[in-house]
């Protein structure tokens, strides 16, 4: 230590502080809405992760004299118009519909994320070609732009994938623009650019992690949009085909026979509503949690 | 001056454009900086004082490039800086560094202090990796922190602790130069002078150079060797400290040194208190930029615009930008303050 140096008069800190991670983990479980949607997916994915163990029937073996039979101790959730089990197959359904979510989101905000970095930080000509494309991805309602992507393609999981990741791309181009435009001027950023860092590395090591909270939550949510509009695509007839048991799919061929036997779009539909509500109690949770305002 | 400069500017100039309309074209441009020159010697500071809005936070940014200037040369240690590539540049950045007004936007909030020194120390490459812990270390103990401090991130300290690791990163990477932008301002005085002094040592320690920006006349006169002035862009008066502060010739620079408060009540003051408001350097006055609120403008203020000059009995390095100085000096002498009269007329 140098003996012309102040040492300022500062007490020690009493406790190693916590990490960034822990104390979001502490504010998420003490928000209810993410600690419930958080148990319900968690309900959803171990549901996923063990459906082989938990099928009472094979989801894809038809019995026709035993269709149209309501809930049962056989059959728990009733069986369908080719008398295949329901239970079993929402249970088989799981990992499809969370895995067109997730899937379809990743891929989105993986381009978006890259694309409203560029946007936001090198702004001009950049800037408004970028952003006036995602504008008109915008202006189409989302399940208009994926059906026309998908009658394009050809319907299959894959497409109802590559249509929602591109529908998802200009809603994350813009989340992530608008926090880069609130960012990139901070003098920490002006720091690193006094530094000679290269772009790159101001872009996705400084940038992004701090942008990341409304992407994170976005992200969240998105994913509640598009296994719904995955379920809208199949219900459409475009999405995953018969006989794979896909939720949207399972909801549109007992459409028919609704007023009948209300089961078999009953059981799909509630298991939709609940992923949905999952990801959406998240979502909302992970707002409040991430929002520095809001730390107690 | 027989010394050869380590860094010179001549003719700056940094004009923002206001966009507009339909087809977002130029409408205006905010002239922040027009045409000012200035050198700074080795082991010297200059300070740069004027009103909030007068161009001197944007001229620190344009001579480091972090804003590209609109015009004009800038020479550091005898190479032209603005010619530089921008790969060039980035290798040049490690003579040239910058401490920031906001300790609490300075310092990226995702990374501990050891990560954002580190890093500093990685870009540039000047300290090979297993060499930069003990670095790190020894940054924190010159800049007056505790080593295991640098396991911390920036939320967890004071506003004074922030600024010290903003100097650490700034002197990580061995600058010449350091371009402090309101170094002090938001931090409270007693953390001030502390870092006031922190930053006097630094500079006997290492041979540092400093570009002082400030509206603190009463810092500027603790940390500076020598001062300009700076008025909507340009630069009004620029003399070694003494002359400044003991014999200002331009009529704003008494004016804003009969602002500094004396701190004796029964001290008669006798502030010049200019009228009105700074004028838009959208669209600044023409002739002399000050003439609108000068009480000695005459008509030929409102014509030509003075250039820097140094009158009979000024210091060497002393230049001021004002048509009427003799005159003003024969009347008034060369007192810092003016009589009351003169600013109320």
């Amino acid at each position: 230590m140098g003996s012309t140096v102040n040492q300022s008069p500062e007490r020690e800190e009493f406790a190693k502080p916590e990490s960034r991670f822990k104390s979001l983990l502490k504010r998420m479980i003490r928000n209810k809405s993410s600690l419930i949607g958080a148990c319900i997916l968690i309900f959803f994915l171990l549901i996923a992760a063990f459906a082989p163990f938990l099928m009472t029937h094979d989801p894809n073996s038809t019995d026709v004299l035993n269709d149209f039979q309501g809930p049962s101790s056989e059959n728990w959730f009733g069986t369908d118009h080719n008398g295949r089990d329901i239970f079993s197959r929402i249970i088989y359904g799981t990992h499809l519909t969370l895995y067109v979510g997730t899937v379809s989101v990743a891929v989105g905000a993986v381009f978006g994320i890259v694309l409203g970095l560029l946007a936001g930080y090198y702004g001009r000509i950049l800037d408004s070609i970028i952003m006036r494309v995602a504008d008109v991805l915008l202006a189409f309602p989302g399940i208009l732009l994926a059906l026309a992507i998908v009658s394009a393609l050809g319907p299959s999981l894959n497409n109802v994938i590559i249509a929602l990741a591109i529908y998802n791309i200009p809603v994350f181009a813009r989340i992530t623009r608008g926090s880069v435009l609130e960012v990139k001027d901070v003098e920490y950023i002006q720091a690193v650019r006094a530094l000679g860092a290269k772009d790159a590395k101001i872009l996705f090591q400084h940038l992004l992690p701090n942008v990341s909270s409304p992407i994170i939550v976005q992200a969240s949510l998105q994913v509640a949009t598009s296994i719904l509009s995955a379920a809208g695509l199949s219900f459409l007839g475009l999405g995953v085909q018969p006989p794979t048991p896909e939720w949207g799919a399972m909801l549109n061929s007992g459409r028919s026979y609704m007023w009948d036997n209300p089961h078999l779009t009953l059981f799909p539909g509630i298991a939709l509503v609940l992923v949905v509500l999952g990801f959406n109690m998240l979502g909302d949770g992970l707002r409040d949690a991430l929002d520095p305002r809001s730390k107690k | 001056m027989t010394t050869t400069p380590l860094f010179e500017t001549k003719n700056l100039k940094k004009y923002f454009p206001v966009k507009g309309g339909i087809l977002n074209r130029t409408k205006a441009e905010v002239k922040a900086v027009d045409d000012i020159s200035f050198a700074i010697n080795p082991g010297e500071t200059l300070s740069l004082v004027g009103e909030s809005g007068c161009g001197k936070s944007t001229t620190g940014r344009a001579v480091l490039r972090l804003e590209e200037p609109t015009d004009g040369e800038i020479t550091f240690n005898g190479e032209d800086f603005r010619s530089l590539s921008k790969s060039e540049l980035r290798d040049k950045r490690k003579d040239m560094q910058i401490i920031f007004q906001d300790p609490y936007a300075s310092l990226n909030p995702r990374q501990k202090v050891k990560q954002i020194l580190d890093e500093a120390m990685a870009i540039q490459g000047v300290v090979p990796k297993k060499d930069r812990p003990a670095r790190i270390r020894e940054l924190m103990d010159v800049v007056g922190m505790r080593p295991h401090q640098a396991e911390r991130y920036p939320h967890e300290f004071s506003g004074g602790q922030r600024q010290r690791i903003g100097i650490a990163r700034a002197l990580s990477v061995d600058p010449k130069l350091i371009v402090c932008d309101e170094a002090v301002s938001a931090l409270d005085v007693s953390t001030q002078a502390q870092v006031l002094n922190l930053l006097r040592d630094l500079q006997r320690k290492y041979d540092l150079t400093y570009l002082f920006i400030s509206h603190d006349l009463g810092v500027v006169r603790h940390i500076s060797d020598r001062v300009a002035v700076m008025y909507l862009g340009k630069i009004v008066e620029i003399a070694d400290k003494k002359s400044l502060f003991d014999s200002p010739r331009h009529p704003y620079t008494r004016a804003l040194l009969s602002a500094i408060p004396v701190p004796d009540p029964d001290e008669k003051s006798e502030r010049i208190v200019i009228e009105g408001d700074v004028p838009s350097p959208m669209d600044p006055p023409s002739g002399c930029r000050f003439h609108t609120r000068c009480p000695f403008a005459t008509d030929i203020c409102k014509q030509e615009d003075p250039e820097l000059r140094k009158t009979g009995d000024m210091a060497d390095d002393h230049q001021a930008a004002c048509h009427h100085m003799e005159e003003i000096v024969a009347q008034y002498g060369t007192t810092p303050t003016l009589p009351e009269e003169v600013g109320n007329e």
